[in-house]
């Protein structure tokens, strides 16, 4: 593995090389607290500080709004695939967030494959940046607080310098072009790297326990956790806009003005919304809150793993943050757990 | 560490068919069969795909009505005669309104076969019992003519079918003219044989579905696959009757209903639990079915 040193002093010029790429894409700072993954202007705006963006990395590849094809008067459904040809470069992407494209590539490439997610996903290059874990933060739980794939190039911060990990040909071909911002890794790097890392693992304070957990959810499916969550949870569905591995969607047709026109449209969704599971005619297979509330918890922690052998969490923190009743996810599962 | 090829990966999924592109379809014929129950028959435009068009018996189609949407239909044809897809469709939601209003010789867009089917090779060298309800004929429609097409390779052939009325029986004359058929005990019930006059009249049984089982003797219950399909009140009094037989609950296929948008497995409407019925299904065997959490109480 072939891993090489950024000086801070050329952190812009490197940045701003990214530019010969592709459009870079970093996170900025949009308010106190509120950050974004955005079109880079300048090297300045990147919030190297950030934790979490409210919307995930999903956005460039599942998009919240796009048309599948068009029908005009012709006889044909013509495929329209948006920013096909677009090359991106997605700067700053924590382990967490890389783990997350990895389910969603699970989700998306098993099976029948969805050609709109992975035509965006090969002209797509990630950077994956070094994190300090918050309250919020339980990755460590999922196993997502570090990642070893699913990146080009990887930068973890030291004090005056990141450690560049090259993680493919891609990546591999723009430390070449700029090897003259790189160096060689020292033995203090590789010293000072494990310190920063020791401190890391110690600032983890939220823990969620996954071990036996499917089972657990087995046994207490009837458990008054539940209808207790129902009555908290407004069904806003803003968790699952902000997850990083939710990827449900509607799909339905848009009529243009004059009627000559139809566009295929997909959109995302949530398994909490009222009419989520409703059926031609009306019936509704999971009318109560409790139910929908349940379900989504249960794929997360349950039907997904027993599908692919691992949750479809990666402890980002975000439903935590961005909940308006403030439910907590690891106090959800600890109540299950009789922990609490 | 494993040596990296994802862009090869990604690369080769960006190019795989798109499986969310309908194929246009002509609506050829619309044949009335009950209220709200009209069969409609489809052509593939591209005459090619009428012969390579392969699907199962209990799979299912997504239909689109253009400018209106998409809808999962069942087809009620047998693969066994290819170029013309049948659907039993009810009408029912917006899109299946929009159906009814289409006139023949409109397009409409395909795409499918979707779901796991009946496991007919499976089924092979075995009896089978159909029981149907109401309208869960339009999907056992399609097991039942293909059995017949390949009458030699399984056993004995029992169908059971009721209603609530002569009018409500899908597929009547077809029904009717199977009885007539040695290779197959094909046994018709109603709850009320009201007739008003002129009506054809009604040569099946008076009684409830399970009612049938009275007229045929000796089933072979450990050699026997049931295809049971109908609404809820149907399961719960069918089932009782097969399992009280010691039916295997993994002898007894049932068809569910959800809301299949993509038909990938991608969207998430159509979840139960942990399946999704669009991929793992609609086919379950009973076994299946009382181990899905959340399942419709029968």
């Amino acid at each position: 593995m072939k891993i090489l040193k950024l000086p801070k002093a050329n952190f812009n010029k490197f940045l701003l090389g990214l530019n010969n790429y592709g459009e870079v894409h970093i996170p900025k700072k949009k308010s106190e607290e509120t950050y974004v993954f955005a079109p880079m202007e300048d090297p300045s705006e990147v919030a190297l500080e950030y934790l979490r963006t409210v919307i995930p990395p999903k956005k460039y590849f599942f998009k919240p709004k796009e048309a599948l094809f068009k029908h005009s008067d012709g006889k044909n459904f013509i495929e329209h695939i948006e920013d096909v040809n677009k090359k991106l470069i997605l700067f700053g992407l924590h382990p967490c967030d890389i783990h997350g494209l990895k389910i969603l590539d699970i989700v998306f490439g098993t099976g029948y494959i969805d050609k709109y997610y992975f035509a965006r996903r090969k002209n797509t290059l990630i950077i994956g940046l070094s994190c300090m874990p918050d309250e919020k933060c339980f990755c460590r739980s999922m196993g997502t607080d570090a990642t070893e794939d699913g990146f080009d190039l990887f930068l973890s911060e030291l004090k005056n310098s990141y450690l560049v990990t090259v993680g493919s040909s891609q990546g591999d071909d723009i430390t070449n072009d700029m090897k003259d911002l790189l160096t060689e890794i020292t033995r203090k790097d590789t010293n000072e790297y494990l310190k920063i890392r020791n401190e890391r693992k110690k600032r983890f304070t939220l823990q969620l326990d996954i071990s036996d957990l499917p089972y657990i959810l087995e046994l207490q499916r009837e458990s008054e956790v539940w209808e207790d969550l129902g009555k908290k949870c407004l069904c806003c569905g803003s968790c699952s806009m902000v997850c990083p591995t939710c990827s449900c969607f509607n799909i339905y047709d848009k009529l243009s003005l004059d009627t000559k026109q139809t566009e295929r449209v997909r959109q995302w969704d949530s398994c909490l919304f009222k009419d989520y599971a409703v059926v031609a005619g009306g019936h509704n297979f999971r009318a109560n809150r409790a139910d929908r509330v349940r379900n989504r918890y249960y794929h997360k922690q349950h039907g997904f793993v027993t599908q692919f052998g691992k949750p479809s969490c990666t402890g980002c923190g975000r439903c935590i943050q961005y909940c308006p009743t403030q439910i907590h996810v690891v106090e959800v599962f600890n109540k299950v757990r009789g922990e609490d | 560490m494993t040596p990296q090829h994802t862009l090869l990966d990604y690369s080769s999924k960006a190019r795989v068919e798109n499986v969310m592109i309908p194929h246009i379809a002509r609506l050829v014929r619309v044949i009335p069969m009950v209220q709200d129950n009209y069969l409609f028959l489809f052509r593939f435009e591209d005459p090619h795909l009428n012969e390579t068009f392969i699907y199962k018996p209990g799979q299912f189609v997504e239909l689109t009505v253009i400018g209106t949407g998409e809808a999962p239909i069942s087809i009620s044809s047998t693969p066994t005669r290819k170029g013309v897809l049948e659907m039993c469709v009810r009408r029912m939601g917006r899109v299946t309104n929009a159906l009814y209003n289409l006139p023949e010789n409109s397009f409409v867009g395909l795409r499918g076969p979707y779901g796991n089917g009946y496991p007919v090779d499976d089924m092979k060298g075995h009896d089978v019992l159909i029981i149907a309800g109401g309208l869960g004929m339009a999907p056992l429609r399609s097991l039942l003519n293909y059995i017949l097409d390949n009458r030699n390779q399984f056993g004995r052939l029992i169908l059971m079918y009721g209603t609530k009325t002569p009018d409500d029986v899908l597929f009547r004359d077809e029904l009717e003219s199977l009885t007539r058929r040695g290779d197959l005990e094909c046994l018709l019930a109603v709850e009320q044989a009201y007739q008003y006059p002129g009506a054809h009249p009604w040569r099946g049984k008076i009684g409830l579905v399970t009612d049938l089982f009275q007229y045929v003797k000796n089933i072979n219950v450990p050699n026997t696959i049931a295809a049971i399909c109908g609404p809820p009140i149907f399961y719960k009094f069918v089932l009782e009757k097969l399992l009280k037989m010691n039916f295997s609950k993994d002898h007894i296929l049932m068809s569910l209903e959800r809301r299949m948008e993509c038909g990938v497995g991608k969207c998430g409407h159509c979840a139960i639990g942990y399946k999704y019925t669009c991929i793992d299904g609609p086919i379950f065997t009973y076994w299946d079915v009382i181990n899905m959490p959340e399942l419709i109480e029968f």
